[in-house]
Protein backbone atom coordinates (compact mmCIF):
# COMPACT_ATOMS: atom_id res chain seq x y z
CA UNK A 1 0.00 0.00 0.00
CA UNK A 2 1.62 2.92 -0.73
CA UNK A 3 0.84 6.45 0.53
CA UNK A 4 -1.33 8.00 -1.24
CA UNK A 5 -3.69 4.96 -1.02
CA UNK A 6 -2.70 4.63 2.51
CA UNK A 7 -4.31 8.28 2.59
CA UNK A 8 -7.27 7.87 0.22
CA UNK A 9 -8.45 5.33 2.05
CA UNK A 10 -8.08 7.48 5.22
CA UNK A 11 -10.44 9.81 3.83
CA UNK A 12 -12.54 6.86 2.90
CA UNK A 13 -12.83 5.41 6.49
CA UNK A 14 -13.30 8.61 7.95
CA UNK A 15 -16.20 9.62 6.20
CA UNK A 16 -17.68 6.27 6.93
CA UNK A 17 -17.46 6.68 10.38
CA UNK A 18 -18.42 10.48 10.73
CA UNK A 19 -21.60 10.33 8.70
CA UNK A 20 -22.37 7.15 10.72
CA UNK A 21 -21.68 9.44 13.67
CA UNK A 22 -23.94 11.77 12.53
CA UNK A 23 -26.33 9.08 11.82
CA UNK A 24 -26.26 7.76 15.29
CA UNK A 25 -26.57 11.38 17.10
CA UNK A 26 -29.09 12.53 15.03
CA UNK A 27 -31.18 9.06 16.47
CA UNK A 28 -30.28 9.82 19.88
CA UNK A 29 -33.32 12.81 19.92
CA UNK A 30 -35.27 10.91 17.83
CA UNK A 31 -35.32 7.80 19.72
CA UNK A 32 -36.46 9.99 23.10
CA UNK A 33 -39.02 11.80 21.23
CA UNK A 34 -40.29 8.08 20.05
CA UNK A 35 -40.36 6.25 23.17
CA UNK A 36 -41.58 8.96 25.11
CA UNK A 37 -44.00 9.95 22.81
CA UNK A 38 -42.66 13.50 23.28
CA UNK A 39 -42.49 15.79 20.18
CA UNK A 40 -41.83 19.25 21.27
CA UNK A 41 -42.77 20.58 17.95
CA UNK A 42 -40.51 23.10 15.90
CA UNK A 43 -41.21 25.70 17.86
CA UNK A 44 -39.12 25.35 20.95
CA UNK A 45 -36.04 24.03 18.83
CA UNK A 46 -36.49 26.77 17.87
CA UNK A 47 -36.51 28.98 20.77
CA UNK A 48 -33.39 27.20 22.29
CA UNK A 49 -31.55 26.86 19.32
CA UNK A 50 -31.66 30.60 18.13
CA UNK A 51 -30.21 31.38 21.60
CA UNK A 52 -26.93 29.34 20.74
CA UNK A 53 -26.85 28.54 17.25
CA UNK A 54 -25.27 31.56 15.70
CA UNK A 55 -22.11 31.29 17.73
CA UNK A 56 -21.87 28.27 17.92
CA UNK A 57 -22.41 27.39 14.41
CA UNK A 58 -19.72 30.15 13.86
CA UNK A 59 -17.53 28.61 15.78
CA UNK A 60 -18.18 24.97 14.10
CA UNK A 61 -17.49 26.08 10.63
CA UNK A 62 -14.11 28.16 12.09
CA UNK A 63 -12.83 25.11 13.97
CA UNK A 64 -13.04 22.87 10.78
CA UNK A 65 -10.37 25.30 9.11
CA UNK A 66 -8.64 26.00 12.25
CA UNK A 67 -8.32 22.84 13.40
CA UNK A 68 -7.73 20.03 10.34
CA UNK A 69 -4.46 21.15 9.69
CA UNK A 70 -3.10 20.35 12.87
CA UNK A 71 -5.08 17.47 13.58
CA UNK A 72 -4.09 15.50 9.72
CA UNK A 73 -6.72 13.47 7.82
CA UNK A 74 -7.65 10.78 10.65
CA UNK A 75 -7.15 12.70 13.67
CA UNK A 76 -9.63 15.29 12.01
CA UNK A 77 -12.34 12.70 11.08
CA UNK A 78 -12.20 11.49 14.99
CA UNK A 79 -10.98 14.48 17.15
CA UNK A 80 -14.45 16.35 15.26
CA UNK A 81 -16.70 13.32 16.21
CA UNK A 82 -15.19 13.12 19.87
CA UNK A 83 -14.72 16.90 20.48
CA UNK A 84 -13.05 18.66 23.03
CA UNK A 85 -10.45 19.82 20.69
CA UNK A 86 -8.99 23.15 22.31
CA UNK A 87 -8.27 21.74 25.60
CA UNK A 88 -7.58 17.53 24.95
CA UNK A 89 -7.26 16.51 21.44
CA UNK A 90 -5.30 19.30 19.68
CA UNK A 91 -2.46 19.85 22.45
CA UNK A 92 -2.31 15.81 22.51
CA UNK A 93 -1.78 15.57 19.05
CA UNK A 94 0.75 18.55 18.71
CA UNK A 95 2.65 17.51 21.88
CA UNK A 96 3.02 13.90 20.67
CA UNK A 97 4.44 14.83 17.10
CA UNK A 98 6.87 17.03 18.87
CA UNK A 99 7.62 14.54 21.28
CA UNK A 100 8.13 11.69 18.27
CA UNK A 101 10.20 14.72 16.39
CA UNK A 102 7.70 14.34 13.43
CA UNK A 103 6.06 17.02 11.32
CA UNK A 104 2.24 17.47 10.58
CA UNK A 105 1.92 16.88 7.05
CA UNK A 106 4.09 13.77 6.51
CA UNK A 107 2.94 10.66 6.95
CA UNK A 108 4.54 10.19 10.20
CA UNK A 109 2.93 12.78 11.84
CA UNK A 110 -0.15 11.99 10.74
CA UNK A 111 0.40 8.43 12.24
CA UNK A 112 1.68 9.71 15.53
CA UNK A 113 -1.55 12.58 15.57
CA UNK A 114 -3.69 9.90 15.28
CA UNK A 115 -2.20 8.01 17.58
CA UNK A 116 -2.32 10.51 20.19
CA UNK A 117 -6.03 11.46 19.54
CA UNK A 118 -7.07 8.00 19.18
CA UNK A 119 -5.83 7.05 22.45
CA UNK A 120 -7.03 10.71 24.10
CA UNK A 121 -10.17 9.74 22.84
CA UNK A 122 -10.53 6.10 24.16
CA UNK A 123 -9.35 7.10 27.66
CA UNK A 124 -11.68 10.47 28.36
CA UNK A 125 -14.78 8.03 27.14
CA UNK A 126 -13.30 5.39 29.78
CA UNK A 127 -12.34 8.06 32.42
CA UNK A 128 -16.31 9.76 31.84
CA UNK A 129 -17.60 5.78 31.51
CA UNK A 130 -16.12 4.77 34.98
CA UNK A 131 -17.39 8.14 36.33
CA UNK A 132 -20.80 7.53 35.21
CA UNK A 133 -20.76 4.45 36.75
CA UNK A 134 -19.62 5.33 40.17
CA UNK A 135 -20.93 8.87 40.59
CA UNK A 136 -22.56 8.50 43.98
CA UNK A 137 -19.57 8.08 44.97
CA UNK A 138 -17.13 10.39 43.40
CA UNK A 139 -19.15 13.04 43.54
CA UNK A 140 -18.17 14.45 46.52
CA UNK A 141 -14.78 13.81 45.77
CA UNK A 142 -15.01 15.97 42.57
CA UNK A 143 -17.04 18.62 43.87
CA UNK A 144 -14.58 19.23 47.15
CA UNK A 145 -13.44 22.81 47.44
CA UNK A 146 -9.69 21.56 47.93
CA UNK A 147 -10.54 20.16 44.58
CA UNK A 148 -12.09 22.84 42.41
CA UNK A 149 -9.52 25.00 42.25
CA UNK A 150 -7.11 22.70 40.45
CA UNK A 151 -9.97 21.96 37.68
CA UNK A 152 -10.77 25.47 36.95
CA UNK A 153 -7.05 26.32 36.46
CA UNK A 154 -6.92 23.16 34.03
CA UNK A 155 -6.25 25.83 31.07
CA UNK A 156 -3.37 28.21 32.40
CA UNK A 157 -1.93 24.56 33.52
CA UNK A 158 -1.68 22.77 30.26
CA UNK A 159 -1.15 26.04 28.12
CA UNK A 160 1.87 27.53 30.24
CA UNK A 161 4.03 24.47 29.67
CA UNK A 162 3.04 23.72 25.98
CA UNK A 163 4.03 27.70 25.43
CA UNK A 164 7.44 27.15 26.84
CA UNK A 165 7.78 24.39 24.13
CA UNK A 166 6.67 26.42 21.37
CA UNK A 167 7.54 30.00 22.11
CA UNK A 168 10.74 29.54 22.93
CA UNK A 169 11.22 27.79 19.65
CA UNK A 170 9.28 30.58 17.99
CA UNK A 171 9.41 33.39 20.26
CA UNK A 172 9.78 35.85 17.26
CA UNK A 173 6.53 34.30 15.40
CA UNK A 174 4.87 34.00 18.59
CA UNK A 175 5.45 38.06 20.13
CA UNK A 176 2.95 39.59 17.96
CA UNK A 177 -0.31 37.38 18.76
CA UNK A 178 0.73 36.82 22.05
CA UNK A 179 0.98 40.46 22.77
CA UNK A 180 -1.98 41.31 20.86
CA UNK A 181 -4.25 38.91 23.03
CA UNK A 182 -3.20 39.96 26.04
CA UNK A 183 -3.76 43.51 25.22
CA UNK A 184 -6.91 42.77 24.04
CA UNK A 185 -8.29 40.47 27.41
CA UNK A 186 -6.64 43.28 29.61
CA UNK A 187 -8.41 45.94 28.02
CA UNK A 188 -11.94 43.53 27.12
CA UNK A 189 -12.48 41.15 29.84
CA UNK A 190 -15.71 39.83 28.40
CA UNK A 191 -14.11 38.42 25.58
CA UNK A 192 -13.20 35.42 27.68
CA UNK A 193 -16.81 33.61 26.49
CA UNK A 194 -15.82 34.12 22.68
CA UNK A 195 -12.15 32.46 23.33
CA UNK A 196 -13.88 30.24 20.35
CA UNK A 197 -14.07 33.04 17.73
CA UNK A 198 -10.40 34.31 18.93
CA UNK A 199 -8.59 31.50 18.41
CA UNK A 200 -8.91 31.64 14.94
CA UNK A 201 -8.07 35.49 14.85
CA UNK A 202 -4.87 34.55 17.25
CA UNK A 203 -3.97 32.27 13.84
CA UNK A 204 -4.34 34.72 11.40
CA UNK A 205 -2.61 37.54 13.08
CA UNK A 206 0.38 34.69 13.54
CA UNK A 207 0.31 33.66 9.75
CA UNK A 208 0.73 37.30 8.86
CA UNK A 209 2.98 38.27 11.11
CA UNK A 210 5.18 35.43 9.85
CA UNK A 211 4.68 35.79 6.44
CA UNK A 212 6.29 39.28 6.77
CA UNK A 213 8.97 38.00 8.87
CA UNK A 214 9.62 34.85 6.52
CA UNK A 215 9.61 37.22 3.57
CA UNK A 216 12.05 39.92 5.26
CA UNK A 217 14.06 37.13 6.10
CA UNK A 218 13.82 37.12 9.85
CA UNK A 219 12.76 33.43 10.48
CA UNK B 1 -45.08 6.06 30.05
CA UNK B 2 -43.39 8.15 32.95
CA UNK B 3 -40.77 10.08 32.09
CA UNK B 4 -37.24 9.52 34.35
CA UNK B 5 -34.28 11.14 32.93
CA UNK B 6 -32.12 8.36 34.41
CA UNK B 7 -34.02 5.62 32.76
CA UNK B 8 -32.41 2.45 31.36
CA UNK B 9 -33.78 3.11 28.09
CA UNK B 10 -31.49 6.83 27.94
CA UNK B 11 -29.04 4.35 29.45
CA UNK B 12 -29.33 2.06 26.52
CA UNK B 13 -28.95 4.72 24.78
CA UNK B 14 -25.61 6.24 26.29
CA UNK B 15 -23.97 2.72 25.90
CA UNK B 16 -24.34 2.52 22.34
CA UNK B 17 -23.52 5.58 21.66
CA UNK B 18 -20.17 5.45 23.90
CA UNK B 19 -19.53 1.99 22.36
CA UNK B 20 -19.65 3.75 18.79
CA UNK B 21 -17.08 5.93 20.24
CA UNK B 22 -14.59 3.73 21.34
CA UNK B 23 -14.93 1.29 18.49
CA UNK B 24 -13.91 4.24 15.86
CA UNK B 25 -11.10 5.03 18.00
CA UNK B 26 -9.59 1.59 18.45
CA UNK B 27 -10.07 1.18 14.28
CA UNK B 28 -8.02 4.34 14.07
CA UNK B 29 -5.63 3.52 16.84
CA UNK B 30 -4.90 0.13 15.59
CA UNK B 31 -5.19 0.98 11.67
CA UNK B 32 -2.06 3.83 12.39
CA UNK B 33 -0.41 1.54 14.70
CA UNK B 34 -0.13 -1.69 11.88
CA UNK B 35 0.79 1.58 9.57
CA UNK B 36 3.38 2.40 11.52
CA UNK B 37 5.22 -0.77 11.71
CA UNK B 38 4.56 -1.32 8.10
CA UNK B 39 7.04 2.18 7.53
CA UNK B 40 9.77 1.39 9.88
CA UNK B 41 8.53 3.88 12.70
CA UNK B 42 10.65 3.32 15.60
CA UNK B 43 7.69 1.26 17.44
CA UNK B 44 9.30 1.82 21.18
CA UNK B 45 8.64 5.39 20.22
CA UNK B 46 4.65 4.81 19.11
CA UNK B 47 4.34 3.20 22.81
CA UNK B 48 5.57 6.33 24.57
CA UNK B 49 3.18 8.37 22.35
CA UNK B 50 0.54 5.96 23.91
CA UNK B 51 1.46 6.18 27.47
CA UNK B 52 2.20 9.71 27.78
CA UNK B 53 -1.08 10.42 25.97
CA UNK B 54 -3.19 8.72 28.35
CA UNK B 55 -1.39 10.31 31.63
CA UNK B 56 -2.10 13.34 30.03
CA UNK B 57 -5.18 12.71 28.78
CA UNK B 58 -6.37 11.57 32.42
CA UNK B 59 -6.76 15.39 33.88
CA UNK B 60 -8.53 17.24 31.36
CA UNK B 61 -11.19 14.05 31.05
CA UNK B 62 -12.26 14.31 35.03
CA UNK B 63 -12.55 18.04 34.20
CA UNK B 64 -15.00 16.84 31.53
CA UNK B 65 -16.69 14.63 33.89
CA UNK B 66 -17.14 17.31 36.46
CA UNK B 67 -19.54 19.11 33.19
CA UNK B 68 -21.30 15.78 33.24
CA UNK B 69 -21.98 15.87 36.83
CA UNK B 70 -22.78 19.17 36.62
CA UNK B 71 -25.56 19.07 33.69
CA UNK B 72 -26.46 16.05 35.65
CA UNK B 73 -28.45 17.87 38.19
CA UNK B 74 -30.79 18.92 35.90
CA UNK B 75 -30.95 16.72 32.85
CA UNK B 76 -30.05 13.08 34.98
CA UNK B 77 -26.82 11.58 33.18
CA UNK B 78 -27.19 9.68 30.15
CA UNK B 79 -27.69 12.89 28.25
CA UNK B 80 -24.81 14.54 29.89
CA UNK B 81 -23.09 11.05 29.52
CA UNK B 82 -23.42 11.31 25.60
CA UNK B 83 -23.39 14.75 24.88
CA UNK B 84 -19.98 15.16 26.63
CA UNK B 85 -18.34 12.08 24.84
CA UNK B 86 -19.51 12.78 21.16
CA UNK B 87 -18.04 16.26 20.15
CA UNK B 88 -19.83 18.33 23.04
CA UNK B 89 -17.82 20.88 25.14
CA UNK B 90 -19.49 22.03 28.93
CA UNK B 91 -18.66 25.51 27.52
CA UNK B 92 -21.87 24.65 24.58
CA UNK B 93 -23.93 21.83 26.60
CA UNK B 94 -24.10 24.36 29.24
CA UNK B 95 -25.77 27.12 27.82
CA UNK B 96 -27.93 25.08 24.97
CA UNK B 97 -29.68 23.45 28.15
CA UNK B 98 -30.15 26.43 30.36
CA UNK B 99 -30.80 28.97 27.20
CA UNK B 100 -33.94 25.79 26.24
CA UNK B 101 -35.02 25.54 29.67
CA UNK B 102 -35.33 29.10 30.15
CA UNK B 103 -37.20 29.72 26.61
CA UNK B 104 -39.84 26.62 27.62
CA UNK B 105 -40.09 28.41 31.34
CA UNK B 106 -38.54 25.43 33.10
CA UNK B 107 -36.63 25.51 36.36
CA UNK B 108 -32.96 24.45 35.96
CA UNK B 109 -32.81 24.02 39.74
CA UNK B 110 -34.70 20.76 39.86
CA UNK B 111 -34.26 17.60 37.69
CA UNK B 112 -36.33 17.54 34.90
CA UNK B 113 -39.62 16.64 34.78
CA UNK B 114 -41.56 17.25 31.29
CA UNK B 115 -40.62 14.53 28.57
CA UNK B 116 -41.27 17.81 25.74
CA UNK B 117 -39.06 19.98 27.49
CA UNK B 118 -36.28 17.00 27.96
CA UNK B 119 -36.91 16.02 23.72
CA UNK B 120 -36.48 19.84 23.34
CA UNK B 121 -33.44 20.45 25.27
CA UNK B 122 -31.36 16.97 23.60
CA UNK B 123 -32.83 18.28 19.73
CA UNK B 124 -31.08 21.36 20.56
CA UNK B 125 -27.50 19.93 22.47
CA UNK B 126 -27.87 17.58 18.66
CA UNK B 127 -28.55 20.48 16.56
CA UNK B 128 -26.34 23.09 18.12
CA UNK B 129 -22.88 20.71 17.67
CA UNK B 130 -23.83 19.28 14.04
CA UNK B 131 -21.87 21.67 11.59
CA UNK B 132 -18.56 20.81 12.44
CA UNK B 133 -19.54 16.84 11.95
CA UNK B 134 -20.87 17.99 8.13
CA UNK B 135 -18.29 20.03 7.39
CA UNK B 136 -15.39 18.12 7.82
CA UNK B 137 -16.05 15.46 5.37
CA UNK B 138 -17.07 18.43 3.00
CA UNK B 139 -13.88 20.83 3.25
CA UNK B 140 -11.16 18.29 4.77
CA UNK B 141 -9.55 17.46 1.53
CA UNK B 142 -10.33 20.86 -0.09
CA UNK B 143 -8.36 22.28 3.35
CA UNK B 144 -5.59 19.56 2.62
CA UNK B 145 -5.09 20.25 -1.05
CA UNK B 146 -4.70 23.79 0.07
CA UNK B 147 -2.10 23.26 2.22
CA UNK B 148 -0.61 20.87 0.06
CA UNK B 149 -0.03 24.07 -2.39
CA UNK B 150 1.67 25.93 -0.15
CA UNK B 151 3.64 23.30 0.76
CA UNK B 152 4.54 22.28 -2.66
CA UNK B 153 5.44 26.40 -3.38
CA UNK B 154 7.59 26.81 -0.40
CA UNK B 155 7.87 23.56 2.04
CA UNK B 156 9.42 25.87 4.53
CA UNK B 157 6.74 28.21 4.45
CA UNK B 158 4.66 25.65 4.95
CA UNK B 159 6.18 24.02 8.05
CA UNK B 160 5.84 27.68 9.25
CA UNK B 161 2.45 28.46 8.21
CA UNK B 162 1.17 25.39 10.31
CA UNK B 163 3.18 26.45 13.28
CA UNK B 164 1.63 30.09 13.23
CA UNK B 165 -1.87 28.41 13.17
CA UNK B 166 -1.03 26.54 16.85
CA UNK B 167 0.85 29.76 18.34
CA UNK B 168 -2.20 31.30 16.98
CA UNK B 169 -4.45 29.27 19.55
CA UNK B 170 -1.51 29.10 22.11
CA UNK B 171 -2.00 33.24 22.04
CA UNK B 172 -5.44 33.48 22.61
CA UNK B 173 -4.96 30.56 25.89
CA UNK B 174 -2.63 32.86 27.45
CA UNK B 175 -4.45 36.25 26.53
CA UNK B 176 -7.59 34.41 28.15
CA UNK B 177 -5.63 33.60 31.12
CA UNK B 178 -5.01 37.76 31.95
CA UNK B 179 -8.98 38.58 31.19
CA UNK B 180 -9.49 39.12 35.22
CA UNK B 181 -6.47 40.45 36.20
CA UNK B 182 -8.52 43.40 37.23
CA UNK B 183 -10.47 42.11 39.75
CA UNK B 184 -7.46 41.88 42.36
CA UNK B 185 -5.07 39.38 43.43
CA UNK B 186 -7.41 36.39 42.90
CA UNK B 187 -7.65 37.49 39.51
CA UNK B 188 -3.90 36.56 39.09
CA UNK B 189 -4.60 33.09 40.26
CA UNK B 190 -4.43 31.79 36.70
CA UNK B 191 -1.04 33.53 36.10
CA UNK B 192 0.56 32.06 38.45
CA UNK B 193 -0.77 28.82 37.55
CA UNK B 194 0.78 29.50 34.17
CA UNK B 195 3.96 30.81 34.94
CA UNK B 196 3.88 27.55 37.79
CA UNK B 197 3.29 25.19 34.69
CA UNK B 198 6.03 26.86 32.54
CA UNK B 199 8.69 26.67 35.40
CA UNK B 200 7.99 23.09 35.81
CA UNK B 201 8.35 22.48 31.98
CA UNK B 202 11.44 24.38 31.88
CA UNK B 203 12.83 22.10 35.38
CA UNK B 204 12.16 18.85 32.66
CA UNK B 205 13.88 20.41 29.68
CA UNK B 206 16.90 21.40 32.18
CA UNK B 207 16.45 17.48 33.26
CA UNK B 208 16.51 16.13 30.13
CA UNK B 209 19.29 18.02 28.35
CA UNK B 210 21.94 18.27 31.26
CA UNK B 211 20.82 14.82 33.66
CA UNK B 212 20.34 13.05 30.66
CA UNK B 213 16.70 12.25 32.27
CA UNK B 214 15.86 11.16 28.44
CA UNK B 215 12.50 9.25 29.78
CA UNK B 216 11.25 12.21 30.76
CA UNK B 217 11.06 14.06 27.71
CA UNK B 218 7.45 12.31 26.55
CA UNK B 219 6.07 12.94 30.14
CA UNK B 220 6.96 16.33 30.38
CA UNK B 221 3.59 17.84 29.48
CA UNK B 222 1.71 15.71 31.69
CA UNK B 223 3.75 16.63 34.65
CA UNK B 224 3.95 20.15 34.14
CA UNK B 225 0.20 20.11 33.75
CA UNK B 226 -0.78 18.04 36.68
CA UNK B 227 2.17 19.95 38.89
CA UNK B 228 0.58 22.80 38.28
CA UNK B 229 -3.04 22.10 38.84
CA UNK B 230 -1.74 20.95 42.43
CA UNK B 231 -0.53 24.69 42.83
CA UNK B 232 -3.22 26.34 42.24
CA UNK B 233 -5.34 24.06 44.86
CA UNK B 234 -2.53 25.07 47.07
CA UNK B 235 -2.34 28.91 46.72
CA UNK B 236 -6.34 29.21 45.86
CA UNK B 237 -7.04 28.99 49.50
CA UNK B 238 -4.36 31.12 50.66
CA UNK B 239 -5.08 33.81 48.36
CA UNK B 240 -9.04 33.89 48.57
Amino acid sequence: MNKRSYDDMSHFYGKIWIWTAFVILMCVPISICVYYNAWPGLTPVFKGLIGVAPIYWTVGAIEVITYTPMLGTCGSYLGFVTGNLTNLKVPSAINAMENAKVKSGTEEGEIVSTIAIATSSIVTTIVIAVGVLLIAQLTPILNSQALKPAFENILPALFGGLAVVYISKNWKIAMVPLFFMIILFLIVPTLSSYIGILVPLGALIAISSARILYKKNMI
Amino acid sequence: MKFNPNSGFLYTVAAVVIVFVIAQSLFFLIRAYKRAKVIGMDMSQIRKVIASTAIFTIAPAISILLGVVTLSKFIGLPLPWIRLSVIGAITYELPAATTTAKALHISIANTISDPMGYAAIAWVMTLGIMPSLVLVPILLKRIQRGLLKIKKNDNKWGDLFITAMFLGMISAFLGLVFADVRSGLAGWIPIFVLLFSALLMGICGVLVKVFKLNWLYNYALPISMLGAMAFAAIITPIIQ
